[in-house]
């Protein structure tokens, strides 16, 4: 998205350009409005980790705040948040009339996220998975059937048919034809591989280097074969049947 | 205790119907009560198929929204004793089909026939699911096809997960194959695929191969289960498979181009 104008011949080139960009924000979803119970949670987190709050630009998210008829002095929040480290950099969702308030008090409305998904209550903690066993399929993966072994490797002991898609964030292993999808390393591991006993493959895929049907060479199609990354390329091997 | 068998396939035009009608026909036949259902709701050809358009007063629908009975819907065949066929509605659509009434309604048959036959529409939407869902045994029918193989592969996918046997974690759904369409010659010389093909990529006992075969069009046409033109190759094929499925050990026939004799190529016989 290049918003630049064009100069004209006379004129110098322009001192800026404006770009759209993305970026990743910490969200702030404000439940009550407690500056003393607010302001002990901040530093609580900051002594867990200091400086993890370190000029971190934040943005509020007021939608489930029920306090909402008294107001909120964002003047004073903004200058908690500053004081914990954090920088408020606009807020999110809330009715009219907070969302007035906080224009007044210098932060821009940001346009509502599109997860509908409520937020997270903050006492509750996603469980950090422990497995890394492989997940073991004993039928065949038929065509428009999908699956996926997170945190381990996935053995499928028999045919994946053409439009399946099978994924593990580890090593993928195929007792059978795989005439499917096969992707291994999901969640970015170099080192995961792919073992299948025929490789008649619509896509590889390790940590996300891929190759598709046309671009495995007749002398490795269907044949008994490893496929790993070596210098950011995908090998395949053959195995000895 | 009934069977309930569906007849599929994922692709539209590769034979659900003419082997739903021939097939229970065949049962019918051979003195076990079948009732053949149309699950092609909106799309209703099974009554087409076998005859009975002019008599079809109350539909599978009607009965399933209580507005009529079983019996006034039920249609006997004029043909076959111990036929009956229970006609899609046309009027209506899929969604209509709900997986407590479709069960009452299987309920209901099982206690007086041994086999019910579930004509699948195509697609992989509300009307093939509910069709498949109770399904005890799953013929599965595909042509010679690339596409139509694929089709295939993912209703057995279907059947392996969205059954209510795969959701119960009973016993799977008994799948077997139906080849139809197959023209040896055209295998043999590679424009279709050959029957080892279709099985190797499939994986499942093959049950009959229907011959293409211009009878099939001639008595869907005519209102007739190609199972009763004796004669023809498609009704042999039929024949058989139908005797297979009841446990009969029986060669495939019509598997290999036909030899033009000596006699027939001297004088140009066909």
């Amino acid at each position: 998205m290049l918003l630049q104008s064009s100069p004209l011949a006379s004129e110098e080139p322009p001192p800026f350009e404006l770009k759209g960009s993305l970026f990743t924000l910490t969200v702030l979803y404000l439940f009550k409005l407690d500056r003393v119970a607010i302001e002990r949670h901040l530093t609580e987190k900051i002594k867990q980790a200091p400086g993890f709050f370190n000029n971190t630009p934040v943005v509020i998210d007021l939608e489930g705040l029920h306090e909402s008829r008294d107001g909120v002095d964002f003047i004073a929040l903004y200058e908690l948040l500053k004081g914990c480290g954090m920088v408020p950099v606009g807020i999110r969702n809330g009715n009219p009339k907070l969302q007035a308030v906080a224009r007044l008090a210098g932060l821009p409305l940001l346009p509502e996220s599109r997860s509908t998904s409520p937020a997270r209550k903050p006492e509750q903690r996603i469980a950090e998975p422990v497995s890394t066993r492989g997940l073991i399929v004993s039928h065949p993966v038929r065509s428009g059937q999908q699956i996926y072994a997170p945190n381990g490797d996935l053995i499928i002991l028999g045919t994946v048919s053409a439009g399946a898609e099978i994924m593990a964030d580890g090593h993928v292993h195929v007792y059978g034809l795989l005439r499917g999808r096969a992707q291994a390393g999901m969640k970015g591991d170099l080192e995961a591989r792919i073992f299948c006993q025929g490789l008649e493959a619509e896509l590889i895929s390790i940590a996300g280097r891929y190759r598709v049907s046309e671009q495995i060479g007749s002398d490795d199609w269907g044949k008994a074969a490893q496929i790993h990354l070596a210098d950011d390329r995908l090998i395949i091997d053959h195995l000895a049947r | 205790m009934a069977t309930v068998i569906v007849v599929t396939s994922g692709k539209g035009g590769v034979g659900k119907t003419t082997t739903s009608a021939s097939f229970a026909t065949g049962l019918a036949q051979r003195g076990y009560r079948t009732a053949v259902i149309d699950f092609d709701v909106g799309l209703r050809n099974l009554d087409l198929i076998m005859g009975c358009e002019r008599r079809v007063v109350y539909d599978f629908i009607n009965v399933i929204n209580n507005e009529a009975n079983l019996n006034q819907a039920l249609i006997r065949d004029k043909r076959v004793e111990n036929l009956y066929i229970l006609p899609a509605s046309q009027t209506r659509d899929k969604e209509a089909l709900t997986k407590e009434g479709v069960e009452k309604i299987l309920n209901e048959l099982k206690q007086s026939f041994d086999y019910i036959v579930c004509d699948s529409p195509a697609g992989i939407e509300r009307g093939a699911l509910m069709s498949l869902y109770f399904a005890d045994e799953a013929l599965v029918v595909t042509n010679p096809e690339v596409s139509s193989v694929r089709d295939s592969d993912r209703i057995l996918g279907i059947l392996a997960s969205r059954s209510r046997r795969a959701e119960q974690g009973d016993e799977p759904v008994k799948e077997h194959l139906v080849l139809a369409r197959y023209a040896p010659e055209r295998a043999d010389r590679g424009d279709m695929l050959g029957v080892d093909d279709v099985l190797e990529i499939l994986g499942i006992s093959l049950l009959g191969v229907i011959p293409e075969s211009p009878t099939v069009l001639q008595s869907s046409n005519a209102g007739v289960p190609v199972i009763l033109e004796e004669g023809s190759d498609a009704g042999a094929a039929y024949s058989d498979l139908v005797d297979r499925f009841l446990g009969k050990n029986l060669p495939h026939r019509f598997l290999v181009t036909q030899k033009k004799g000596f006699l027939k190529r001297l004088f140009g016989g066909n």
